[in-house]
C-alpha cells in the first residue's frame, strides 16, 4: 500500500474543484443563473474551449494525486520490519506515463529521432569514433533505422490517428444516441438537430473538438510509446512529458492566485461601498498604495522574502517536492495579496450603485442588520462582476507566470513550468543547428490553455455583462433558433442571483 | 483647479509615505538584516561574525527605529529607518548592497530606458488606434470577425515567445539587426528597431480589443445616430465624431502610464541587453540586492502617483465638461 502524500497545492486544487462542483449544483437550482449560463453553453467557441479546459483540468488533477510507493523489502530485513517508502513522490500521472518519466536519454534529441542530436564518442566495430549515437529509448525497436524509420512512423501515425478518430466518432454517436433516447426522438432527428446547431447546448462544437482531440491523443499515444514525440531536452528528459507536467503549474497558478484575491477584494470592496465615509477612505488608500508599487517589483520583493523564510524553517517540508510545492503555494498567495486592487475597485463601484437601490433602502428600513444586507442583498448581486474578473484573470496569470519565472521570482527551478521552458529555449534558439522543440512545445501548450481560457472568458463576460454583448463581431446571424436566443437574453439582463 | 491639484498632490505624498512604511516593514522587520546577510553571503554555515561584518560594511548594524546610544535628534536620525527610508523622499537612494551609488546608476540608465520605452509607447498607441478604427469601420463584416479572432490569438501568446522568435528570425536567421546591445549615434536605430517592433506587436492584440470596445461604445451613442441621420458619411462620423470623443479615455489612460515609461521594460531590456533601469532591476533581483529593489519600488510608486495627478489634470484640459472643484 503506497503512502499517500498530500501536498498543499493538491489540497487547494481539490478544494477548488469541490467548490466548482458546488457552484454548478447551485447554478442548476437557481433559475436566473441557469438562464445566463445557458447562453454560454450555446456559444460554439466557448464550448470547444470548455472541452480543452476540462482536459487540462483533468491532467492537472491526475498530476495532483501524489503518493510515495512502497519499496520492496530488503533481502536481509526482518519480516516485521517497518515498511520503507520511496523518498520520491510520484503522481498518478507519473505512474500512467512511467515510460516517459523514466525513459530519459543522455542529452538533446530531435522530435521522433532515433539518434542523438549531438555527436559523442562511441564504439563502431571495436574502434572508437565520433558519431551520433543511437538513443536508448527513442526508436530503440528499429533494427535497421535508416530504412525502417519512415515506414514505421507512417504506419504508427495512421494506426494511432485512425484509432483515435474512430474512438471519437463512436463517442459522438453514443452521445447523440443517448440524447435521442432521453428526448424520445429517433436517432436521425437527434443527429440532424446536433448537426444544424439546433440544440440547447452546442453539441456540434463539443463533439467536433472531442473527435479532433481524441484523434490527436491516438496519434501521440501510438508514437509516444517508442519515440520522443517532441524530442528531449538538455538533460535528456522527454519534452512532451515536461510540457504536460507544466500544465499543472499553470492551472494551479491561474486558479489559486485568482482565488486568493477574492477574499480581500470582496470583503474590502463591499465594506468600502457599503459604509462609505472613513472606511471607504481607508480602503481606497490601501489599494492605491498597493497598486502604486510596480507589480513585478512587489512580487519580487515578496518572493525574495519567502525564499528567506523557507530557508530559515527547513522543517516545514520533508522532501524537495514539498519545498517546491510550498513555494508554489506561497507564490499564489503573494499574487493574490498583491493583486486584489482592480477587483476591489470594481466591487466598490458596484456596491455604491446597489446601496442606492430601493430594495436595499427597504431592507434598511425594515431593520435588517448591516451584515445581513451585505450578505443577502449586496453580495449575490455583485457576484457576476467577481465571476467575470476571475475568469479573465486566469489567462493573464498563466501568461504572467512565464514572465515571473524569467525574472527569477517565479516557481521553484525544479517545478516544471512554461516559464522555465521559455527560459531554456532562449539559449537553445541561439545554438546552431537550432534546438526549437522546447520552445514549440511550451508555445503550443500555453497557447492552447490561454486561448481556450480567453474564449471561455469572453463568452462568460458576454453572458453576465449585458453591455459586452454589443461588441461581438456579428457573423453568425443566420443562427437558427433566433427567437429562443432573444428570449434568454431578456432573462440574462436581470441581475444574477435571486435577491431583489 | 489649483487647490484641487494641490490636494491630489498631498494625497500622493500620503500614499508615498504608506509605500515607504510598507516596504520598510517588508524589508526590515518581516525579514531582518541578519536574514539578508545570510542570503547574500550564501552557503550553509554562516558565522555570526561574517553576518556582523556584512552588516557593518553596509550600514545595516544600526537599530531600526531608535538609537539609544545617541542623544537629541541623532537618536532618531542615526537609525536604519531614517537612513534607508526617510532619505528616499529627498531622492537620496544611498549605496546598493554591492557598494555602488544607486542614484548615479539611475541617472545613467534612465536614458537608454526611455530610448526604448518612448518609441514603443508612441508607435504602440498609433498602431493600436489604427487597428481598432479599422475593425470598427468594417464592423459586422468578415474583416471585423477575423480581426477580433486574430487579436484574441495574439493576446494569448506569451510576450517571451514574441521576443525569442523575433530575435531568432531577424537576428539569427536574416541577420538584419544585431541580436542585442546598445550604442549611441546612428547605430541606436539598428539596436532599437527590433525591441520597439516586438514591444508594439506584443501588446497589439489586447489593446486593439480594448480600444475597439471603446470606439463601439461611443458609436452606439445618440449623437452618432444624429450624425448619421443628417447624412454624414461613415468616414466623417467615425473620424470627426467617434474618434474625437473616444480619444478622451485613451488620452487619459496614456497619460497615466507616461511617467512609468521611465522605469523601462524589465523583459525587453534584459533580452536585448539594453543598459536601462529594467535590466538594472532584474540584475538586482537576481543578485538579491534589497537596497536596489527598495529604491526602485519607491521610484516606481512615485512615478505612478505623478501619473495619477497628470491624469486628473489632463481630464480637465481635454474635456470641457469636467470641472474639478
Amino acid at each position: 500500500m503506497p503512502k499517500i502524500v498530500l501536498l498543499a497545492t493538491d489540497v487547494a486544487l481539490l478544494v477548488l474543484l469541490a467548490g466548482l462542483a458546488a457552484y454548478v449544483w447551485h447554478v442548476r437550482r437557481t433559475p436566473g443563473l441557469r438562464a445566463t449560463w445557458r447562453s454560454v453553453l450555446r456559444d460554439a467557441p466557448a464550448m470547444s474551449a470548455l472541452v480543452l479546459l476540462s482536459v487540462c483540468l483533468l491532467i492537472a488533477l491526475l498530476d495532483s494525486l501524489h503518493f510515495r510507493p512502497l519499496l520492496p523489502q530488503a533481502a536481509g530485513a526482518a519480516n516485521d520490519a517497518a515498511a520503507a517508502y520511496s523518498t520520491r513522490s510520484y503522481s498518478v500521472l507519473d505512474q500512467l506515463l512511467k515510460r516517459q518519466l523514466e525513459g530519459t536519454e543522455k542529452t538533446y534529441s530531435a522530435p521522433l529521432a532515433y539518434r542523438q542530436f549531438t555527436k559523442d564518442s562511441i564504439e563502431i566495430d571495436g574502434r572508437a569514433a565520433r558519431d551520433y549515437p543511437r538513443l536508448v529509448h527513442g526508436g530503440a525497436h528499429l533494427t535497421d533505422p535508416e530504412r525502417q524509420w519512415l515506414a514505421d512512423l507512417v504506419l504508427r501515425s495512421a494506426a494511432g490517428l485512425a484509432g483515435g478518430l474512430l474512438a471519437g466518432l463512436s463517442m459522438a454517436l453514443a452521445v447523440v444516441a443517448l440524447r435521442a433516447r432521453m428526448l424520445r426522438e429517433d436517432f436521425s432527428a437527434a443527429w440532424r438537430a446536433v448537426w444544424r446547431r439546433e440544440t440547447e447546448v452546442q453539441w456540434r462544437a463539443i463533439l467536433f473538438t472531442a473527435i479532433l482531440l481524441l484523434g490527436a491523443f491516438g496519434w501521440i499515444a501510438a508514437l509516444w510509446s517508442v519515440y520522443h514525440v517532441l524530442g528531449t531536452d538538455r538533460t535528456g528528459n522527454d519534452v512532451l512529458f515536461q510540457a504536460i507536467k507544466s500544465l499543472r503549474t499553470a492551472v494551479v497558478i491561474g486558479s489559486l492566485a485568482t482565488l486568493a484575491t477574492l477574499p480581500f477584494a470582496i470583503v474590502f470592496g463591499i465594506l468600502a461601498g457599503y459604509f462609505k465615509g472613513w472606511v471607504d477612505d481607508l480602503i481606497q488608500y490601501l489599494y492605491t498604495v498597493l497598486s502604486s508599487i510596480p507589480s513585478v517589483l512587489l512580487i519580487a520583493a515578496c518572493v525574495l522574502i519567502i525564499q528567506v523564510t523557507i530557508d530559515k524553517y527547513p522543517n516545514l517540508y520533508e522532501t524537495g517536492l514539498e519545498r517546491a510545492d510550498l513555494r508554489l503555494l506561497l507564490l499564489c498567495v503573494v499574487l493574490g495579496v498583491t493583486g486584489w486592487a482592480t477587483l476591489c475597485r470594481l466591487l466598490r463601484a458596484e456596491t455604491l450603485k446597489l446601496t442606492e437601490l430601493d430594495y436595499v433602502q427597504a431592507a434598511r428600513a425594515f431593520g435588517v442588520s448591516d451584515l445581513g444586507i451585505m450578505q443577502r442583498h449586496v453580495l449575490p448581486n455583485v457576484m457576476h462582476v467577481v465571476l467575470i474578473v476571475a475568469v479573465l484573470d486566469f489567462s493573464s496569470l498563466v501568461l504572467y507566470e512565464a514572465v515571473l519565472s524569467y525574472v527569477g521570482v517565479g516557481v521553484d527551478p525544479t517545478t516544471p513550468s512554461y516559464g522555465s521552458m521559455f527560459n531554456l529555449a532562449r539559449t537553445e534558439m541561439s545554438r546552431d543547428p537550432t534546438v526549437w522543440w522546447n520552445l514549440v512545445a511550451a508555445f503550443g501548450f500555453m497557447l492552447t490553455l490561454v486561448l481556450s481560457a480567453n474564449l471561455f472568458a469572453g463568452a462568460v463576460r458576454e453572458a453576465f455583462d449585458p453591455r459586452a454583448r454589443a461588441f461581438r463581431p456579428r457573423r453568425d446571424q443566420r443562427q437558427p433558433g433566433g427567437a429562443r436566443r432573444h428570449g434568454s437574453r431578456e432573462t440574462a439582463i436581470a441581475p444574477a442571483g435571486g435577491a431583489p | 483647479m489649483l487647490s484641487y491639484i494641490l490636494r491630489r498632490a498631498l494625497y500622493g505624498v500620503l500614499i508615498l509615505i504608506g509605500v515607504n512604511l510598507f516596504t520598510f516593514v517588508l524589508f526590515f522587520t518581516v525579514n531582518t538584516p541578519d536574514d539578508m546577510a545570510r542570503l547574500n553571503i550564501g552557503g550553509k554555515r554562516v558565522t555570526q561574525e561574517a553576518i556582523e561584518k556584512w552588516k557593518v560594511e553596509r550600514g545595516y548594524d544600526k537599530p531600526l527605529l531608535y538609537n539609544a546610544r545617541d542623544d537629541g535628534l541623532r537618536a532618531l536620525s542615526n537609525t536604519i529607518f531614517f537612513e534607508r527610508s526617510v532619505q528616499l523622499f529627498a531622492l537620496r537612494f544611498g549605496a546598493s548592497d554591492s557598494g555602488r551609488d544607486i542614484g548615479y546608476e539611475i541617472r545613467q540608465r534612465i536614458g537608454p530606458s526611455l530610448a526604448v520605452a518612448l518609441p514603443t509607447f508612441a508607435l504602440g498607441v498609433m498602431a493600436t488606434v489604427c487597428a481598432a478604427l479599422l475593425m470598427v469601420f468594417f464592423r459586422a463584416t468578415y474583416l471585423d470577425f477575423w480581426g477580433v479572432t486574430l487579436a484574441v490569438v495574439m493576446m494569448s501568446i506569451s510576450s517571451l515567445f514574441y521576443i525569442i522568435v523575433g530575435q531568432w528570425t531577424f537576428s539569427t536567421l536574416l541577420r538584419l539587426v544585431p541580436i542585442s546591445g546598445f550604442a549611441g549615434g546612428w547605430d541606436l536605430f539598428k539596436f532599437l528597431a527590433l525591441p520597439v517592433v516586438i514591444g508594439v506587436v506584443a501588446r497589439l492584440g489586447y489593446d486593439a480589443l480594448l480600444y475597439r470596445t471603446m470606439f463601439l461604445e461611443e458609436s452606439g451613442k445618440d449623437y452618432v445616430r444624429t450624425a448619421r441621420a443628417k447624412g454624414l458619411s461613415e468616414q466623417a462620423v467615425l473620424f470627426r465624431h467617434v474618434l474625437r470623443n473616444a480619444a478622451l479615455p485613451i488620452l487619459t489612460s496614456t497619460v497615466a502610464v507616461l511617467p512609468l515609461l521611465f522605469l523601462g521594460s524589465l523583459i525587453m531590456e534584459s533580452f536585448f541587453g539594453i543598459p536601462g533601469l529594467g535590466s538594472y532591476t532584474i540584475d538586482a533581483i537576481n543578485a538579491q540586492d534589497f537596497a536596489v529593489v527598495r529604491a526602485m519600488v519607491f521610484l516606481g510608486s512615485a512615478l505612478y502617483i505623478v501619473g495619477l495627478v497628470l491624469t486628473d489634470i489632463s481630464y480637465t484640459v481635454a474635456d470641457p465638461r469636467i470641472r474639478l472643484a
